[in-house]
């Protein structure tokens, strides 16, 4: 389908087929402009109608609609409101902001704009990987962006990313979450109003402006709209460092996304874990045919999150896994709120203890306790993210669980005693 | 009626004052920290509005901050 609920101006093109954010065959801004035509000049009160229509969320990983943050934005400023463009991507799983930084920075240059034209922002941040400051460099010097934008490298830590650390750290502070007494798109960057939004979902809003919100939904389901970039890692263990990103529409099937990758046939899968090292364990072969939407994933209690995959393979020890990424996750900590400090390192001793089977029956309810010391008690998502983990493997891996009391591991189940240690 | 506290996990130290003026709610974790006695948000009824309102005014890192319902 390709409706667009504007009129078509002159310089616009028919809006691509497949690929979206990917439909470009190079990053230059000539192929960017061959790919997609030129934005129409329409009213902010006419592009934020059509946002409004595409159902767009937002693709950093918490999932709000991106109107809705546009319109806080816009009516809690006094002054000229600023944007941020979000590309820090702590996530160490995730590749698909710096992925799109490379493959299109002109949508995300686009994506401010349009934002910046919404909110009556003068001034933009771009805040992305070291390793992609200078693509995004390179596109802003092909053009002549008519908003101020600043390119910042971001800290290269897991909390870097989260809003308030992003806006501590463009006020010349540390890369660090933040408490507040206001909300961010009340006062954020020199106690402005500031919209942050991630830079796929800024991606996808150059595209709205050109083509419409009913174009948007045209692709994915009816609850969610439109493609998404994915990050989906190979059956490996370790995690890998070279995934692959795809742009996907949402509804696919998980099946359809992990196989390509998996190298082995996917019916002898565990699990996957969906959304990151904050994501959530998804049972397997079970959810194969799950789409991959919000109501696809609800009975799993996952959400797409940032948009990785993680397979696991019926021979690896999902607990193990678990335990080293809570273990990294503890590490990752601020050490700036007390319950996050201490309840995330011991959470993550009494992971390991259970993983290696190291704990008799009490090891699973010393889990549970050390997660609910920390859960709601810190000042971003940190704590509440990697409990979120923490009680999916819980569920999903509940045998291996049972079988880890026992110092066995189903993993190991055909090594003799099951690899008790 | 009741009124959400709020803590600023980045400022609190777990000095404890708050546990002492506000027992009905509050407890203190193995750490120290202020632990709700109740899963969820922490929430103050009416009735102890006043103790609450201490605890605000008198927290040492001023950590916390009593909401309007």
């Amino acid at each position: 389908m390709t409706m667009t609920a504007m009129t078509p101006a002159p310089g616009l093109k028919m809006p691509p087929e497949g690929a979206r954010l990917f439909a470009a065959a190079d990053p230059s801004q000539a192929t960017h402009l061959a790919t997609y035509g030129i934005i129409p000049d329409v009213t902010p009160a006419q592009l934020l109608e059509q946002v409004r229509m595409s159902g767009l969320t937002g693709r950093g990983g918490a999932g709000f609609p991106t109107a809705r943050k546009l319109e806080a934005v816009t009516s809690g400023s006094k002054g000229p409101a600023v944007v941020v463009a979000n590309g820090a991507e702590g996530e160490p799983a995730s590749r698909k902001d710096a992925e799109l930084l490379r493959r299109a920075p002109h949508l995300v240059i686009d994506g401010i704009e349009v934002a910046a034209r919404i909110t009556g922002a003068q001034e933009a941040y771009a805040y992305v990987r070291a390793e992609v400051v200078p693509d995004l460099r390179q596109a802003l010097a092909e053009r002549r962006p008519t908003v101020k934008i600043t390119v910042v490298a971001a800290t290269d830590t897991f909390v870097s990313g989260q809003e308030t650390a992003v806006v501590s750290r463009l006020n010349e502070g540390p890369a660090l979450p933040r408490f507040s007494r206001h909300r961010i798109f009340q006062r954020g960057i020199g106690d402005r109003a500031t919209l942050v939004q991630n830079v796929e979902t800024l991606a996808h809003l150059g595209l709205i402006a050109r083509y419409g919100g009913v174009w948007f939904a045209s692709a994915g389901t009816p609850e969610s709209t439109g493609t998404f970039l994915t990050t989906v890692h190979p059956v490996t263990e370790p995690l890998t460092t070279a995934p692959t990103v795809w742009e996907a529409a949402h509804g696919l099937s998980l099946r359809q996304l992990i196989s390509p990758a998996a190298g082995r046939p996917v019916e002898e899968l565990q699990a996957v874990l969906i959304g990151g090292y904050h994501g959530t364990w998804v049972p397997l072969p079970a959810a194969l045919d799950a789409p991959l939407s919000r109501a696809g994933l609800e009975q799993y209690g996952a959400d797409l999150g940032a948009g990785v995959l993680v397979p696991l393979a019926s021979t690896a020890c999902g607990l193990e896994l678990t335990a080293s990424i809570v273990a990294y996750l503890a590490r990752q900590s601020a050490q700036q709120c007390g319950p996050c400090q201490f309840g995330l390192p011991e959470l993550a001793q009494n992971f390991t203890a259970l993983a290696t089977g190291r704990v008799g029956r009490g090891g699973v309810e010393a889990v549970r306790q050390s997660a609910g010391l920390v859960e709601n008690r810190g000042a971003c998502k940190h704590p509440d993210g990697t409990t979120r983990l923490v009680r999916s493997a819980l569920r999903v891996f509940e045998k291996d669980v049972t079988l880890h009391q026992y110092g066995r591991c189903l993993a190991r189940i055909g090594e003799p005693y099951g690899g008790a240690r | 009626m009741t009124r959400p506290l709020i803590v600023d996990w980045t400022a609190c130290e777990g000095r404890g004052l708050c546990a002492d003026l506000l027992p009905e709610v509050l407890t203190q974790d193995r750490w120290g920290y202020p632990q709700n006695r109740h899963p969820g948000p922490i929430l103050v009824p009416d009735e102890l509005e006043g103790p609450a309102r201490q605890a605000v005014r008198m927290c040492p890192r001023l950590a916390l901050r009593l909401e309007s319902a």
